[in-house]
């Protein structure tokens, strides 16, 4: 850790979050929580083909039912497709043509309450005309014959990118060893504990707002005017707190759009609320993804070129796929040393639910196949797996074959602290039969470096109010999730003014009331609302400094802001209370009102796709899993897990431990038990019963080991924890059960029926694995050759777009 | 579907409320009485979340029926501590970071209420028995069983 504590009153200590009382007494009002005067109560009829072409729909015996305010089809909303992102423009709130996947919503109403909203819908006759879903990546490559969407990279491929960084051929022709492995990663969903909900409210000025379970209220602002054809300026939308997001609420939602229209047209308050079954449906959790790896390395495990494959089964609808299909590409270099790099990825339309970010967002699959293929290179090359890891660590400060930028690195002290706090080098090869240890390394991005949409605008704003009594009002676009955000923010502004988080509130995502932030995703918000917030932080000290000093006839350069005083350091004699000083200051200024703009260093590469990748930094963690495999039944018991994490600066331990632990949990679920499976188009278990996540029980002791590297990016040095800490428990579970039982499992989630089928190879003689045994027929595009950037200077480090200190006027 | 009118002691308050007879306690809490503070993850039985107490009890308010409830003393989250005071549950729960976004909270906090009352020293073990039907998808339950640790020691009278 770093040993300058005393720099800071607030930063590094283990605070409760600001919002902890109000979540402990049920006092926190999420979405559904919320209940306007005359309120309707809304309900989607959804699809129950996969695949079928709409022929008709009637919707008169749901609108004769008494107590139905209103009822709609996808013909009373403006024409028009929309997407998250602006490449995939490819949903309808409601269907009009078509239907891809079954939950696809077709109608709605509002009506008195949810049980005659609910008999509603089952009164609207559609009619359909069956079309043959398409339910794997194989089945819609194989049958171009049948068109999911008219658009995409060819016959039912949504996406498919090819990028070469440096003569890879070459570098295999080198290499002592080349190996290559496939693995499959099923898809999983967020399952968050709350279900999306909004309300929609139309004022009589014709003025929308909407209140809703979002974790990006800017985007769905955006979004609303475009598909309401509404000016945006007459539309608000209000992020309420997320009870559970992991990705699963950053899309613009069916019911979010026709809530707001049915408001309209019954002229009442709509509100709804997603059952949990809806929610499965609604997904855009993890990918499905089948990949392939060649990698050449000397006999030391030097890596000298390295080419990924990967096939993402999309779902129905493109909503992130493009920056997923990237992303399941785009940070294999960021951990090693990989001079040369080849990557191929195809993102494939299926007639499910449209998959799209969860929590490490298209990365978590590839790291599973790449710390499982090095562990194998590994045992080959009979290297003891972390050291030949530890040999081959990315070089901080430099930038990688892809052209990412990193900065701080602070895996090697990662790794070695998980080793010895698991005592890795005595149980390594020396544990009892069925029991075996695994380790993995992962980074993950602080923030996504470039916006959704091109533009030149702060990523994250926040304007700072200092009323005259003291209080400080924090307005930012931010929504806390869960991760804490509110709370960073209050600790930030405390740290800087010299006042307690509780003098301050945060008034969190109002489009009417707070500067944008771009949302609560790529690990984003400490970062880039934090460093906004200390912006305006110190813009509101030096007006309250050269306020005081007037006042106290000193020099601004001898004043602190510390213990809610500003004055003279050591001289309780030559200062004013911080309310004291914020009159002095609005007596001079006026109204104390500040913004503060934060947007990431420009460090786009300069080819197509070069957006997805860069960040300010990469956070890293390397993580030691201890279990225990029963050879009769298969199953895994997991015992200890270690996780080092650099988070460049834990601003507030305990969040930051929180984070990290329910990343491993997370990590956990996916390895052994969580899958979003399918049997003729349906989802085989639509509840929280059936779809296994772990309990208290399956959820072992975590050691959580925070490592600080005061990266130059972050705000007072930090960087993410919520996403990377789950990476590298995947791969160190599958690395654990080899070493355990000797099988290789190369498909996740490893269930105890897949180790007693390699388990009964093994006894057979065969190779003891299961795992992907073909890969599909498919010629992806000729490759964009790129020159290789690896091993070059790291540039534009600090260098932000809005900083105060610039003077080029960039 | 005509309401009945029902007599429920919450919160060591009673209320009359007129609620069709299929209505759930967690519809009636949360529609009728305005008590949010219950919440809802499945209205299946399955996440807990829902958890209220009956008579101290841990029960699932998405499955109990309030016709059936008029007489026993029902616990919400709102009830746990006296107006303004927090219990020590929800003390060591803020202090803790036991609650990341604070939706399966509630629903904890009541079970491990429950826990303690019947044994208030509890292994960790025991903790996690008693919270295995609590589903929670942000902490990793690490910090909520340190909490629930903690409550349970300060109970005890040992201030850490």
């Amino acid at each position: 850790m770093i040993d300058d504590k005393d720099r800071f009153s607030i930063v590094g200590r283990p605070l409760p979050k600001v919002d902890a009382w109000a979540k402990v007494t049920g006092d926190t009002k999420f979405a559904d929580d919320l209940a306007l005067p005359r309120m309707a109560f809304g309900k989607l009829l959804r699809s129950p083909h996969p695949h079928a072409r709409i022929a008709r729909i009637d919707t008169a015996r749901a609108r004769a039912l008494p107590g139905v305010y209103g009822v709609i089809t996808g013909a009373d909303l403006p024409r028009v497709k929309f997407g998250i992102l602006p490449v995939s423009q490819d949903e309808e709130a409601l269907c009009t043509e078509k239907v891809r996947m079954v939950g696809d919503a077709v109608a709605a109403v509002a009506a008195v309450d949810e049980e005659t909203a609910e008999r509603a819908t089952e009164l609207i006759d559609v009619e359909y005309e069956v079309l043959p879903p398409l339910m794997s990546i194989e089945e819609s490559l194989a049958h171009p014959e049948v068109r999911i969407h008219e658009y995409g990279d060819g016959p039912n491929v949504h996406k498919a990118v090819s990028l070469q960084f440096g003569d890879v051929e070459a570098a295999f022709s080198r290499a002592d060893l080349v190996r290559e492995d496939v693995f499959y990663f099923e898809g999983n969903t967020h399952l968050p504990m709350e279900q999306h909900a909004a309300v929609a409210q139309w004022g009589a000025d014709g003025k929308l707002t909407l209140w809703s379970s979002t974790q990006t209220p800017h985007y769905v602002h955006r979004l609303l005017a475009k598909i309401l054809d509404l000016p945006a300026a007459h539309v608000r939308v209000i992020a309420t707190p997320v009870g559970g997001g992991f990705g699963g609420k950053l899309d613009l939602f069916a019911h979010e759009i026709v809530a707001c229209r049915l408001a309209q047209l019954t002229g009442r308050p709509v509100k709804f609320a997603l059952t949990r079954e809806e929610v499965f449906y609604v997904h855009r959790g993890r990918h499905p993804v089948l990949m392939w790896v060649r990698t050449g390395v000397t006999k030391t495990g030097e890596i000298l070129g390295m080419h990924f494959k990967t096939w993402l089964d999309g779902g129905a609808y493109g909503s992130y796929g493009v920056a997923s299909t990237f992303y399941t590409g785009a940070l294999q270099t960021v951990t090693y040393k990989v001079p040369a790099y080849k990557f191929e990825g195809a993102r494939v339309f299926t007639n499910k639910p449209p998959c799209g970010p969860k929590r490490g967002h298209g990365t978590p699959q590839p790291r599973f196949a790449l710390e499982c293929h090095l562990d194998k290179i590994a045992e080959q090359l009979g290297f003891d797996p972390a050291e030949m890891r530890r040999r081959i660590l990315a070089e901080p400060f430099t930038k990688t074959a892809n052209h990412l930028t990193v900065t701080t690195i602070g895996l090697g002290e990662c790794l070695d602290r998980v080793l010895e706090a698991s005592g890795w080098p005595a149980k390594r090869g020396a544990l009892r039969p069925g029991r075996g240890i695994g380790v993995a390394c992962s980074s993950y991005l602080t923030g996504a470096g470039t916006a959704i949409y091109w533009n030149d605008m702060p990523h994250s704003g926040v304007i700072l109010r200092a009323d005259r009594s003291g209080g400080v009002a924090i307005l930012c676009g931010a929504i806390d999730i869960g991760q804490g955000s509110d709370s960073i923010l209050a600790y930030l502004v405390a740290e800087v003014l010299g006042i307690e988080p509780k003098d301050i509130r945060v008034h969190p995502a109002d489009t009417d009331l707070t500067p944008v932030d771009l949302g609560a995703y790529s690990s984003r918000v400490t970062l880039m609302c934090g460093n906004a917030a200390i912006q305006a932080a110190e813009r509101l000290r030096a007006m309250l400094f050269r306020a005081v000093a007037a006042k106290l006839g000193v020099p601004e350069g001898d004043l602190v802001a510390r213990g809610r005083r500003v004055g003279v350091a050591g001289d309780p004699e030559k200062s004013v209370s911080f309310a004291e000083a914020v009159v002095l200051a609005e007596s001079a200024n006026g109204v104390l009102a500040v913004p503060g703009s934060y947007a990431p260093p420009k460090r786009a590469g300069k080819y197509k796709g070069g957006g997805v990748g860069p960040s300010p930094c990469y956070s890293y963690s390397a993580c030691v899993v201890e279990l225990d495999v029963d050879r009769e039944t298969g199953e895994v018991v997991i015992r200890d897990v270690w996780i080092a994490h650099d988070v460049g600066r834990a601003l507030n331990p305990l969040l930051v431990e929180g984070q990290v632990e329910g990343s491993v949990y997370m990590g956990i679920g996916e390895a052994l038990m969580e899958e979003q499976v399918f049997r003729k188009g349906v989802h085989k278990f639509p509840s929280m019963l059936e779809y296994k996540s772990p309990t208290t029980l399956e959820t072992p002791e975590i050691h959580t080991i925070l490592v600080e590297t005061d990266d130059p990016e972050g705000p007072f040095g930090a960087k993410e924890a919520g996403q990377g800490p789950l990476l590298p428990v995947i791969p160190a579970i599958a690395n654990a059960i080899h070493d355990a039982v000797g099988v290789r499992i190369d498909e996740v989630p490893i269930t105890p029926d897949k180790i007693l089928v390699a388990l009964e190879r093994q006894r057979q003689g065969k190779a003891p694995r299961v795992g992907p045994e073909r890969l599909p027929l498919f010629t992806f595009p000729a490759p964009r050759m790129v020159e290789s950037a690896f091993g070059q200077p790291a540039d534009n480090i600090a260098v932000r777009p809005f900083d105060d200190r610039r003077t080029d006027g960039g | 579907m005509p309401k009945t009118l029902l007599r429920l002691r919450v919160n060591g308050e009673d209320y009359d409320v007129a609620a069709a007879p299929h209505k759930t306690l967690l519809e009636v809490l949360r529609e009728e009485m305005g008590l949010t503070g219950t919440k809802h993850g499945c209205e299946l039985g399955e996440c807990g979340t829902c958890t209220v107490l009956v008579d101290g009890e841990p029960v699932l308010s998405c499955l109990a029926l309030p016709v059936e409830l008029e007489g026993r003393a029902i616990t919400t989250v709102e009830g746990m501590a006296p107006p303004g005071r927090l219990h020590p549950l929800q003390q060591a729960f803020a202090e803790l970071g036991a609650a990341q976004c604070g939706y399966c909270t509630p629903g904890i906090l009541l079970t491990a209420d429950a826990l303690l009352a019947r044994n208030p020293r509890p292994t960790r073990d025991e903790v996690r028995h008693a919270l295995a039907g609590n589903l929670c998808r942000c902490t990793g339950y690490t910090k909520i069983l340190d909490a629930v640790e903690l409550a349970a020691l300060r109970a005890g009278g040992d201030r850490v």
